[in-house]
């Protein structure tokens, strides 16, 4: 039932006005998402990702179709999707610069209706989780860019949201900001059971890393959606693995390897790892029916003279997904929207 | 680190299922969390003294120079002074609240404040305390400050309803900034120029600088219909120079309804705006996002 899920989208399309023709940021957008699910959406520069969020945090009406949230509608039900949800965006400069980080988080607490004392009180608990206890007393103004999105994200906690909608949340963040951003948020997940998140991204380590389900979105509309796991096996069928020896085998040599039952292909890497060690040695990029034929493979290996040097399973990622269905990488694209960078 | 906690709700529709009460109250926390910046500003800002004490009262100065050497009747010095005051609150009504929308839009605030569970009248409501706050200090300066150095002396009979007279005025000129607040976002992205469009005019039209009633008829009809600034300056010094024999263009009872005329439109008019702004924001999806 719609009224379970947290998300429920169906033929969701956003047309914005735009000369010399409307642009279409969203073409009918399906998707549901279950409570306490941590729901990624992947894609590049204009795919409509801000568009899809904007919609669900009430701030755009969708040219068609429905989507509700938390079992609200987003059309009429604005006011009480408001009271459950709240938004985090990356590279956000929200507040006042002349307020110290206490007082920043307070005056959205009262936002939300938090009483003065709860406010203060919710205020110092997450000043102290998000590791922003010596910088309460300073102007926010003062602040390095991780630590402002680390107020950013407490602000989106202040009111225990049932769903959290984080746009691009590392967007201009360090490695080790990101990685700490990215820490938070588990901990939250592990903290408020039946909390959701919708996360919009595009780092493929960031959705991997935090997400449940993955949607790949491009040009309005979803490509792929599945388990991380589920995304990488619909490009790769088969198992592949990269074999390294100490030289090729004799005796029928790479012919004699694809003859294996379960074994579809045996070829040399076309890598240089083995240059430079000047010598016979070889790496073979061999793919298997599935994993049950690797073992005949090490043993025809050895029967023929060669010695077993490294063995490593070739898995692709989430660009290899995208790029195979999209047919470009992620920096390839160009942006239907300026909004949705 | 510590660990996150969360609330006990049962699930999402029980969490916003909120009483009248409870969202009267959201509401009022929302006012007043929203004043807090501009209250707080007055100790962390210490340059307002220079820009909006001083520099004002260089023009006020000017105009108490002209009338002596014209010697103007002394109660016009008083008439500068008392105007000069209350250009304060017109400058805050044309920056801090007509203009902030547009500011609070660049910022990425006003993204913020549509999606959390207020209303926006409350946030508009909440700068204008603020602001008002912030002012009254302001423009008590420019009183004290004139008052002393050109020995200007008030008669005032009614100190309680000049009191009211000044409070009344202050309605429907922040009901008049909460409606150009959405204005401003609606018209253009030149808040600035906006903003510089409303100042001297009004000051014109204002008589911040002179009895309103030494202006053309047609143009006293004007103010009085329109001008919550004039219509109440002009009360307020009929009330603060009560025994001047210096008349005002109505009598202050008359102008005590205008006033309150004008704070039910204004309102009613920011009221109905706003709706209308959020309604095309939401359409449109330029006004309230950030680098539309």
């Amino acid at each position: 039932m719609p009224d379970d899920l947290a998300i429920h989208a169906r033929g969701v399309t956003r047309v914005y006005k735009a000369k010399p023709e409307p642009v279409t940021a969203l073409g009918g957008i399906d998707l549901d998402v279950e409570p306490g699910e941590y729901f990624g959406l992947l894609g590049p520069n204009g795919a409509g990702k801000t568009t899809l969020i904007k919609i669900l945090t009430t701030l755009l009406l969708p040219t068609a179709g429905t989507a509700m949230v938390a079992g609200f509608n987003v059309v009429t039900e604005t006011a009480k999707i408001r009271r459950v949800i709240n938004m985090v965006a990356g590279g956000e400069q929200s507040g006042y610069g002349l307020l110290t980080v206490r007082e920043q988080l307070w005056m959205f607490s009262q936002f939300y209706g938090l009483p003065n004392r709860e406010g203060w009180r919710r205020v110092d608990e997450l000043v102290e989780i998000t590791g922003l206890k010596e910088q309460s007393g300073q102007k926010i103004r003062t602040l390095s860019t991780g630590q402002r999105q680390k107020l950013n994200f407490a602000r989106g906690l202040l009111n225990d949201p049932w769903v959290l909608f984080l746009d691009e949340p590392t967007l201009g963040l360090d490695v080790a900001a990101a990685r700490d951003l990215r820490e938070h948020t588990l901990s939250w997940k592990a903290a408020a059971p039946g909390r959701t998140l919708l996360l919009t991204t595009h780092y493929m380590v960031e959705a991997e890393q935090l997400c449940d389900r993955i949607a790949i979105v491009d040009r309005g509309m979803i490509l792929a959606l599945g388990t991380p796991d589920e995304l990488r096996r619909r490009v790769q069928a088969e198992s592949i693995f990269r074999i390294e020896l100490d030289r090729l085998p004799q005796n029928g040599g790479l012919a004699a390897l694809t003859d294996l039952p379960g074994v579809l292909s045996a070829v040399p890497t076309d890598d240089d790892a083995t240059d430079a060690a000047g010598s016979d040695r070889v790496a073979l990029k061999v793919a298997l029916a599935d994993d049950s034929a690797l073992t005949s493979v090490v043993t025809a290996v050895a029967e023929r003279g060669s010695h077993l040097i490294g063995l490593a399973k070739s898995e692709p990622s989430l660009e290899d997904v995208f790029v195979e269905l999209v047919g470009r990488g992620f920096g390839d694209g160009d942006s239907a929207r300026d909004e949705d960078s | 680190m510590t660990a996150y906690r969360s609330a006990p709700a049962t699930n999402p529709r029980e969490a916003a299922d909120w009483s009248t009460g409870r969202v009267i109250r959201t509401n009022l926390r929302a006012m007043f969390g929203r004043a807090y910046p501009r209250i707080i500003g007055l100790s962390r800002e210490p340059s307002w003294l220079f820009f909006e004490i001083f520099l004002p009262f260089l023009a006020v100065s000017a105009f108490v120079f002209v009338y002596r050497a014209l010697e103007a009747p002394e109660e016009y010095i008083g008439f500068v002074v008392l105007g000069g005051a209350m250009t304060a609150f017109w400058l805050n009504v044309v920056w801090m609240m007509a203009a902030q929308f547009y500011w609070e839009k660049d910022q990425g605030n006003l993204e913020l404040y549509f999606t959390a569970p207020m209303h926006l009248m409350s946030i508009l409501a909440g700068m204008a305390i603020g602001g008002l706050v912030l002012t009254s200090s302001r423009a008590l300066a420019v009183i004290g400050i004139g008052s002393v150095l050109y020995g200007v002396s008030y008669d005032v009979n009614q100190p309680l309803l000049l009191m009211g007279v000044f409070l009344l005025t202050m309605i429907p000129l922040y009901g008049l900034g909460m409606l150009f607040a959405s204005l401003f976002l609606l018209w253009g992205r030149e808040a600035f120029h906006l903003a510089q469009l409303l100042q001297e005019p009004i000051y014109f039209l204002g008589g911040v600088n002179f009895p309103l009633a030494a202006l053309p008829g047609a143009v006293v009809g004007v103010v009085m219909a329109t001008l919550p600034l004039g219509v109440g300056l002009d009360a307020m010094r009929q009330l603060a120079f009560a025994d001047s024999g210096v008349e005002g263009v109505l009598p202050v009872g008359t102008e005590v309804a205008i006033l309150a005329a004008m704070g039910v439109i204004f309102l009613i008019a920011a009221r109905l705006a706003l709706g209308y702004l959020e309604h095309l924001a939401r359409r449109e999806g330029r006004l309230t996002l950030r680098w539309q």
